[in-house]
């Protein structure tokens, strides 16, 4: 049981871990990027359409790499436009970073669940809801001999290539914000956007990379929820409040991509623990739920109490940045 | 052959608007030389190195590097022409560690690796006798040792010319000493350095040559060794120019404010007001001179209730009751209900004083909207006050109504001295009142100056222009580095004498530059 | 010889000292304007109908029938109550955007004392206990980060942000604990028998109770922002701390109690909702409204009575939308889309109030 608990918890924990590793590129150049939610939900459709069309064009043969590859590619798009829209209106047009993210929270959850109930309508397919099991068994499929390696292939072979994916593209992450040149530049953005621009450094490309790529992330995030986790099978508002969940994991890994891999499986378990606890009233189970977020307050206010300065967020987190003439 | 100059300037000129902040400035600085710049606050020394270092860009003149004409449009050239500027605002990331500002930015041809960085970073300190560790990160540091990072960096990028803006206004006399061995240090190696400073001991302390601007214009070039302190204020004061400010004598003066014994140190325990006492009196104006940051700012801030104080007291005598209170330790609404009657104009007008982005009526409520038990604000009697404000000080605003931010300076200044002495105080602290305005502006608040000393009240006026301090005032006290050089009375005294105790050094401790 | 690598931006963005009032007005309008085209185009392409009949759909679906003008108002009075919550922590720079949660919980509260004292006090006394309640409520909800804000300066986007999903798990704890029937997770109509806490109704209009009470506090609120004490110092500490140091206004102080301020009256939102109109509670009362309001309080620049204005226009955009979806068979979140898209332009457009684009002068020539 232990072991079926931590592949759930692992699954619940991968679509968080992207969010949150996205969020953490994009709040690292000083962009509080309160879209994330919309974000993933774009990224989750964007891939959807891709299936849905190609699934439709292929007939019954899908060829196992374009299967895969449209609906990444669909999704990455999205997902970079999203993100595109948010860099553009608060690094160029210096718009309020949190009006412009709750925006784009409402566009890009209105674009999911437009989209997710529409889409058979609006092609004029006769097929009763969108169900991509197909296109998901690819995304699902996993290593063969995973589940003759005992619990330890259970535990750490049996996912997916897009869970690896997180994790890599988690610890890649962190090895570029610590280890390399552009990582630090980065990161010194997100500090002090008028020191790094007096070393030379262009700040607004770097906020926009680092926005969009970290879009991108997010939005692979959602990809995973769909085609893995809910088996192809999208559903409206499905993907829930997981956003804002991944929003908080940035806050509960302060800022590292690397803590950030342990958090999303905590993260994870926590969602789902109340079904492994005997005798927990459905009420109760709510209670359970709740934990993630009170976890990140307690690690929110004990960062901001004990006043370390590597755990705070950065220093400019939400701020535009203007260099003034005179 | 002369020798090729390493940096040479030729009759640079830059203006702001009207405002001509250099005008045909020349300087000549050779390899293996020391130039101190020297000028009083608003000489134009700062905009002058901001030009070499490709921050502004010159109105007219020519810059030549190695004999060779060059344009510097940006930082990013100047580093190109090996000119490396440390500017008295450090530019660095509180959460990096020295060796990570010190690479910020730059593109290194081999792999980034951050250990190999901090040894080039060891090495090079190591070389001029820097004490860094490059690991450290910059919030756990000093002041002088985030100076130390911010020479290291430019040292790192190859800099062959350096230039150091104000560097001692925030060491100690120990790291003054220090910093000055490794200038010579570099000096020695080959480096040209232009250090901007208006501190005299330590020109002469340290440097090959000296340049001397004022009021933006270049006075002249002496070698160091050919001067002395009282040839160099003549060329830094100039000739005493008349203003015609009127004076009259104090009426009746009596002691109003006593400042006992106070201390004050910032949160990294830098002393920035050191055993400082005096009087203020009823019916004069105290001027308070001093080389900016010296601790003016703490020292106004004290006494309005702003600042903790570690030791002494302020004591107010109350001309009403009678009474002596201490308003050390108090809020400014608890020394308000006191009924001690302060008014304050800081410096920073619009950050401080004012509310930009409010109107001039409800600029005028800051002081008195908390009056009375009602809940609500009663706009009538600031609105009376903005308007009889406007017409007596000959405010420009289309209306009282329109927010303050969209003022002049001279305007701006008006609205915050009109409001701070509406209150009818008994004492009256500005700092820097007329900085930044006309002529007019400037002589309407000396009046109004003037006109508050007459009806008794106590003045504080922190000034920068020597010749409005010595005309205007009564008694003019001299603050260095937080102490009290010396008090004179503004009648008997000479612009030499205040230059000399704005810049002399402690003669307890040891001399910075000195070897 | 540096002379040709020397590059200037041919423009240059520098802010804009001041702009006569109905420029900027000029530029909201276009703005909007501009936006309802792109919104046109997007319609058109996704359902391939003539423009002019998508927006006639449009104003049809919102204000097409008196039900519907009834609908649409008391939508905008929550909504505008919401904005009106936020409204003073936003002028003080307080990021609440826990809206949401402050509104739910307010809910919560209302309902707890419908279902637990619903039968034992007398009705006009449970409204009474109803009142204090949600207000209570609320207020904790938006005090809580409000004090760590003020002592430990504790990031109060993000605190209020997780205080949203807590009320949210709160409530949904509570839906199972008093679902009718028993395991169902949903509270059902409350008290549907003897009405017991259900809001008066005004005449047989049941949403005018409501809209009254909005108006109310719009009045209020305006009122306090613009001549109260309160409201005054809530100004000073969000355009410059320094300033109100300098007159010794407590700036803890004043952050919490707006807090509670704005708490209060998202609970009084919370109450409106279970009380007035949906007389149950789900995860979902709140709607997103505690978001949206954010961006209809700062649409209105923080104005009251613009307010009623912005929260018309998201309303009506959002009721009209939905009836497009009806109409040619797309799906209820076509609003959203328009909304965010009609939001991006707006906030857009303050760029170009508060900035202007020069053309670089050219750039002086250097003797040689």
């Amino acid at each position: 049981m232990i072991v079926a608990f931590i592949q759930r918890a692992v699954m619940q924990g991968i679509p968080l871990l992207f969010g949150s590793t996205g969020e953490i590129l994009t709040e690292k150049s000083g962009n509080l990027n309160l879209g994330i939610p919309g974000i993933m939900y774009v990224g989750g459709i964007s891939g959807v359409i891709g299936a849905f069309l190609y699934e439709r064009s292929a007939g019954g043969n899908l060829n196992p790499f374009l299967a895969i590859f449209i609906p990444l590619i669909c999704s990455i798009l999205g997902s970079a436009l999203m993100g595109l829209i948010y860099c553009f209106l608060t690094v160029t047009l210096r718009a309020n970073q949190n009006v412009t993210g709750l925006a784009l929270t409402t566009f890009g959850v209105g674009i999911g669940n437009f989209f997710g109930g529409s889409l058979i309508k609006i092609t004029g397919s006769d097929l009763p809801s969108i169900n991509l099991t197909k296109t998901s068994n690819y995304f699902k499929a996993s290593l063969p001999f995973a589940d003759d390696l005992g619990w330890f292939g259970k535990v750490f072979l049996s996912y997916s290539f897009l869970a690896y994916v997180a994790i890599i593209v988690a610890v890649i992450a962190s090895y570029f914000l610590k280890r390399t040149k552009k990582g630090l530049n980065l990161r010194s953005v997100g500090e002090s956007p008028a020191t790094a621009d007096a070393a030379g450094i262009n700040v607004n490309r770097y906020k926009y990379v680092s926005t969009c790529v970290g879009s991108v992330i997010a939005g692979l995030g959602g990809l995973y929820y769909v085609m893995d986790y809910a088996c192809g099978v999208w559903s409206n508002d499905g993907f829930g409040d997981r956003g804002w969940l991944a929003v908080a994991l940035v806050i509960f890994s302060i800022w590292k991509p690397n803590l950030s891999i342990l958090g999303s499986i905590l993260f994870g378990g926590l969602l789902i623990v109340h079904n492994y606890i005997p005798g927990l009233g459905v009420s109760t189970q709510e209670i359970f739920q709740m934990l993630p977020y009170v976890v990140t307050i307690i690690v929110l206010v004990f960062t901001s109490m004990r006043k370390k300065r590597e755990n705070q967020p950065p220093a400019s987190l939400g701020l535009s940045y203007f260099r003034e003439e005179r | 052959m002369e020798t090729k100059a390493a940096i040479e300037l030729k009759n640079i000129t830059k203006t702001f608007g009207s405002i001509v902040a250099n005008k045909d400035v020349c300087l000549k600085v050779n390899r293996g030389e020391i130039l101190s710049i020297l000028g009083e606050n608003g000489s134009g020394k700062t905009t002058l190195m901001n030009m070499i270092s490709g921050i502004y860009f010159p109105d007219h003149g020519q810059i030549f590097i190695d004999g060779k004409e060059v344009v510097i449009r940006s930082p990013k050239d100047a580093f190109n022409y090996r000119i490396g500027m440390i500017h008295q605002h450090f530019k660095l990331v509180d959460v990096f560690s020295a060796a990570e500002n010190i690479v910020l930015g730059l593109e290194e041809e081999q792999k980034f690796d951050i250990n190999k960085s901090a040894e080039k970073v060891r090495q090079i300190s190591e070389q001029y006798g820097f004490d860094i560790n490059p690991n450290k990160k910059i919030y756990d540091m000093s002041v002088s040792e985030k100076q130390t990072v911010e020479i290291v960096k430019v040292l790192y990028r190859g800099a062959d010319i350096l230039i150091l803006d104000e560097p001692t206004a925030v060491l100690t006399p120990q790291e003054t000493k220090k910093l000055f061995k490794v200038l010579r240090k570099m000096r020695d190696n080959g480096k040209s350095i232009i250090i901007i400073t208006h501190k005299l001991h330590e020109v002469l302390a340290l440097s090959d040559k000296v340049a001397v601007l004022r009021k933006g214009e270049y006075i002249g070039t002496v070698e160091t060794k050919n001067t002395n302190e009282k040839e160099l204020t003549e060329m830094m004061v100039g000739k005493k120019i008349s203003l015609d400010i009127e004076r009259g004598e104090p009426k009746n003066p009596t002691d109003r404010l006593e400042v006992k014994n106070i201390n004050c140190v910032n949160f990294e325990g830098v002393k920035l007001l050191d055993n400082v006492s005096f009087t203020a009196k009823s019916g004069e104006i105290l001027g308070i001179a001093g080389i900016a940051g010296s601790g003016q700012r703490e020292l106004l801030e004290s006494i309005a209730g702003l600042q903790k104080l570690k030791e002494g007291e302020i004591l107010y005598n109350n001309p009403k009751t009678g009474e002596v209170d201490n308003l050390r330790d108090k809020t400014p609404i608890q020394i308000r209900d006191l009924g001690v009657r302060l008014s304050f104009v800081p410096e920073d007008r619009l950050g401080m004083g004012l509310v930009g982005n409010m109107d001039i009526i409800d600029n005028m409520m800051l002081r008195s909207y908390r009056k009375g038990k009602s809940l609500f604000l009663n706009r009538k009697k600031p609105k009376g006050l903005a308007e009889k404000i406007i017409e007596d000080l000959e405010v420009v605003t289309p209306n009282a109504k329109t927010p303050v931010r969209r003022l002049s300076g001279g305007n701006v200044q008006k609205i915050l001295v009109g409001r701070e002495i509406a209150s009818s105080p008994s004492v009256l602290m500005a700092a820097y009142p007329v900085r930044g305005l006309d002529i007019n502006s400037s002589y309407m608040i000396y009046n109004l100056l003037n006109k508050q000393k007459e009806n008794g009240v106590a003045v504080i006026f922190v000034g920068e222009d020597l010749d409005v301090l010595v005309e205007l005032c009564d008694r003019i006290m001299v603050i260095n580095s937080g102490r009290i050089t010396g008090i004179v009375d503004a009648r008997n005294t000479t612009k030499e004498e205040i230059g000399l105790l704005m810049t002399k050094t402690d003669s307890l401790e040891n001399q910075g530059g000195e070897e | 010889m540096a002379k040709e690598n020397a590059k200037e931006p041919l423009f240059h963005i520098a802010k804009r000292p001041a702009i006569i009032w109905y420029k900027a007005w000029i530029i909201r309008i276009a703005s909007v304007v501009v936006a309802l085209l792109v919104s046109a185009i997007v319609t058109v392409l996704l359902t391939g109908e003539n423009p002019l009949n998508v927006y006639g759909t449009m104003i049809e679906g919102a204000v097409g029938t008196s039900r519907r003008i009834w609908s649409l108002s008391q939508d905008i009075a929550i909504l505008l109550c919401i904005s009106l919550a936020v409204t003073p922590a936003f002028k003080m720079r307080f990021w609440n955007i826990g809206a949401e949660g402050q509104v739910l919980i307010g809910g919560l509260a209302t309902t707890a004392c419908m279902i637990l004292i619903g039968d034992k006090v007398p009705s006009a006394l449970l409204i009474v206990i109803m009142i204090v309640a949600s207000i209570v409520a609320g207020a904790v909800w938006g005090i809580i980060p409000a004090v760590f804000k003020a002592f430990w300066n504790t990031n109060e986007t993000l605190f209020t942000l997780m205080m949203n999903y807590i009320a949210i798990q709160l409530v949904s704890y509570f839906s199972y604990e008093w679902s009718v029937p028993k395991g169902s997770g949903q509270i059902g109509i409350i008290n549907s028998d003897t009405e017991a806490g259900w809001l008066p109704v005004i005449g047989d209009k049941p949403y005018l109770l409501n809209i009254i009470i909005v108006l109310i506090i719009t009045l209020i609120m305006f009122i306090y922002l613009k001549y109260s004490k309160h409201g005054y110092e809530i100004s000073v500490v969000g355009e410059s701390e320094n300033t109100a140091k300098y007159i010794g206004i407590n700036v803890k102080k004043v952050i919490i109690r707006t807090m509670i301020v704005s708490g209060a009256v998202c609970g009084i939102a919370g109450l409106l909702l279970v009380g007035g109109t949906d007389h149950t509670i789900t995860r979902d009362t709140a709607g997103g409204r505690g978001f949206t309001a954010i961006m209809v309080s700062w649409l209105a620049k923080f104005n009251p009575i613009y307010m009623i204005l912005t929260s018309f226009l998201i309303v009506f955009l959002q009721k009209g939308a939905i009836e497009i979806s009806t109409k040619f068979s797309l799906n209820d979140s076509f609003s959203e889309i328009i909304t965010g898209i009609i939001i991006f332009f707006i906030i857009g457009s303050e760029f170009f109030i508060n900035y202007q684009i020069k053309k670089r002068e050219s750039v002086k020539e250097v003797s040689e």
